[in-house]
């Protein structure tokens, strides 16, 4: 009983406070919560319906429930209507998933190296080597894929080079996967050294010291002791290059020739000459609900890694 | 105790840029030796050990290994075992998976490697927490982890490179004895890197005591505190007065020295030829007051004291010359001395030693 009339005042004078704290928080909050909601969220729900809409006669929708543009992913529709299996898209599916998960890897196997060799400078040469990583940034994307469709291009700066070694005059290495996969590349890099840098930069050095003292070599201790302790930056270091590079658009439009699609630019092909929203909808959809699959996925990964004793 | 070398030192010298970190430096190791490389920062001595673990190379000389040149010898195919200051316990292996690391990397088969990982963890008195990960453990643990990883594979050298120095004092003391027992037990060469002279003292069979990429002195942790050949030695390793002296006459390791305050004395002075300008080096708790003053004996002025329990440091004018004497109070009436007075002070002449300048 003494104990409740202590705390009764406490209580009287905590409640308006708490009050006020929550109504702060809550309009302090109220402009970034429309951002989101309007510039991210709704965003989705729109393509979410459209995706479910009647495509219009003349290009747009209409507001009708159809399942036809996900049907249209895996199915033809014949003349007489009925629906005939059509492996097309589910190609344009799987290239993409070969495409981003083949510029990953590259990007991974360029970036550990360069990554390290940075970790290992002088504090000064470090911050000028990790400003020179992030330099493409600021030039624009578009910019940087036309440099390359002048390196790659028919009389471009590698086949002329090429040229004086005596190989055939007029060769060009534009408009294939190769190109696409190079340009991918070239873009996604700094978005893999950077995380991963930051991983080796926090590694112990003497943790590779104890394992070549216990009898580890080179392979052992970078098997065993170096990857294991850098993971996390690798496996961030892949999603920010794996995600983005699954929507990619303009490496497969100008590199690529825009013969062999990938989904993102099979998607804007269906917002612009295709005029069909509802499909290009539906497989921005798939694309995302297999994007997060993919996040999911290494998010339980690391759950249970953490959760290990 | 064999007498065998397990390790030999020959010229090595090494830089850093412009900085030379070692001056052709000589020395050996024995088989089963408690040996310690003892020096301030900046001495050489983490250098001189990374280099017996294979991590630095030498500029010139070379570096044998139960007799065999080990210099182009890579760390993983040396026979040592290195015990790091920051004990460099791998985080992501449980304690039994570090201990087991390079066992596993030995190709020893896995009942073999489970034996010896589960005596190696009991021996530490670790063996409770074995499937737990180092990053909850506490300094000590981690200490015991480390060595008991660095022992598993039997090495022909164990290298500690100031293991201590993240302890506390309670804890150090318990951990210098165990290491001490370990050593023993084991009959593995240690070889111990500190700046602390205590630590040296205390575990050591030798010491070498390291100052600026040079070796000063090696011997028994005796010789290096009561012998003591230069002055940089005599300074690092305890407490002691020096007195700028001038010698007379030597004779047979004695010297006759003229002291500031006046007096004539003979004292020991293993390798002094020359006549003229010396010091004197006499350690605090050698000199005597009051009515134990005994040997060469004059008269000081008590200017400062400053009672620590045990022992009492008294700082005493004497003619002139500032003398610091340790007296043990061996009763509660010990610490007699008023400061001012003017008492009778005196050492044996058999414990000090004159040093060149």
């Amino acid at each position: 009983m003494t104990d409740s009339a202590l705390n009764a005042p406490a209580r009287l004078e905590r409640a308006p406070r708490a009050r006020l704290w929550h109504d702060l928080s809550f309009w302090g909050l109220l402009p970034s919560r429309l951002l989101m909601g309007f510039a991210l969220i709704l965003p989705i729900f729109i393509i979410a319906a459209v995706s479910v809409a009647t495509r219009g006669a003349y290009g747009g929708f209409t507001w009708d429930f159809n399942l036809a543009g996900y049907s249209q992913i895996l199915f033809n529709e014949g003349w007489t209507g009925e629906l005939e299996f059509t492996p097309q898209y589910l190609l344009i599916i799987g290239r993409t998933f070969l495409l981003a998960g083949a510029t990953t890897l590259i990007c991974l196997l360029f970036a550990v190296p360069v990554a390290y060799f940075i970790s290992r400078q002088p504090a000064n040469r470090k911050a000028i080597l990790v400003y020179l990583v992030t330099l493409p940034f600021w030039v624009s994307m578009i910019l940087r894929v036309y440099a390359w469709m002048i390196i790659l291009g028919k009389d471009g700066t590698l086949p002329s080079l090429l040229e004086q070694f005596g190989f055939p005059a007029g060769m060009s290495f534009m408009f294939n996967d190769g190109a696409t996969l190079t340009a991918m590349v070239y873009t996604a890099m700094p978005l893999m050294v950077l995380p991963v840098f930051a991983s080796i930069e926090k590694l112990d050095g003497t943790l590779i010291e104890a394992s070549h003292d216990l009898y580890g070599d080179r392979w052992v201790t970078l098997r065993r002791v170096i990857l294991p302790l850098t993971a996390p930056g690798l496996v961030a270091g892949a999603i920010l290059v794996f995600v983005p590079a699954l929507g990619a658009v303009l490496e497969p439009t100008l590199m690529g020739g825009g013969k062999q699609m990938m989904m993102g630019s099979l998607i804007q092909l269906q917002f612009g000459g295709g005029r069909n929203w509802p499909f290009g909808a539906a497989i921005a959809m798939t694309l995302m609900a297999l994007v997060m699959l993919f996040l999911i996925d290494t998010a339980l990964r690391a759950a249970r890694r953490e959760a290990r004793p | 105790m064999t007498h065998a070398k397990a390790i030999e030192v020959q010229s090595v010298s090494k830089h850093f840029g412009a900085y030379q970190a070692l001056k052709s430096v000589s020395f050996h190791i024995a088989s089963n030796e408690f040996f310690t490389m003892l020096g301030p920062s900046g001495c050489g001595k983490t250098t001189l050990l990374r280099m017996l673990a294979g991590f630095e190379n030498p500029d010139t000389g070379s570096i044998l290994l139960n007799g065999q040149e080990v210099v182009s010898i890579p760390p993983h195919k040396r026979r040592v075992n290195t015990v790091f200051q920051s004990y460099a316990l791998f985080p992501h292996m449980t304690l039994e998976q570090n201990v087991a690391y390079g066992l596993e990397n030995l190709g020893w088969e896995k009942g073999r490697i489970k034996n010896r990982v589960g005596e190696m963890l009991e021996r530490v008195h670790m063996s409770a927490m074995a499937t737990r990960k180092p990053t909850k453990l506490s300094g000590g643990q981690r200490q015991r982890i480390a060595l008991a990883r660095a022992l598993a594979p039997e090495p022909e050298v164990l290298l500690l490179d100031e293991p201590l120095s993240a302890l506390d004092l309670k804890l150090r003391q318990a951990m210098r004895d165990e290491l001490r027992t370990l050593q023993r037990d084991t009959g593995i060469t240690f070889v111990f890197v500190t700046h602390d002279q205590e630590e040296a003292l205390d575990m050591s069979d030798r010491i070498a005591v390291l100052g600026g990429g040079e070796v000063q002195q090696i011997g028994t942790p005796t010789e290096i505190y009561e012998e003591p050949v230069n002055r940089f030695v005599a300074d690092f390793v305890g407490e002691t007065n020096f007195l700028d002296i001038e010698v007379l006459e030597t004779l047979g390791g004695q010297a006759t020295v003229r002291t500031p305050f006046g007096l004539d004395i003979t004292v020991p002075a293993a390798g002094i030829t020359a006549k003229g300008r010396a010091t004197l080096s006499v350690r605090p708790e050698k000199i005597n007051l009051g009515n134990q003053a005994q040997g060469i004996t004059f008269e000081g002025r008590v200017t400062n004291k400053n009672y620590m329990g045990g022992y009492t440091h008294y700082t005493l004018d004497v003619a002139g010359t500032e003398l610091r004497a340790s007296r043990r109070n061996a009763s509660r009436e010990g610490d007699t001395i008023p400061l001012g007075a003017t008492v009778p002070v005196g050492f044996v002449a058999g414990s000090a030693r004159v040093l060149a300048v």
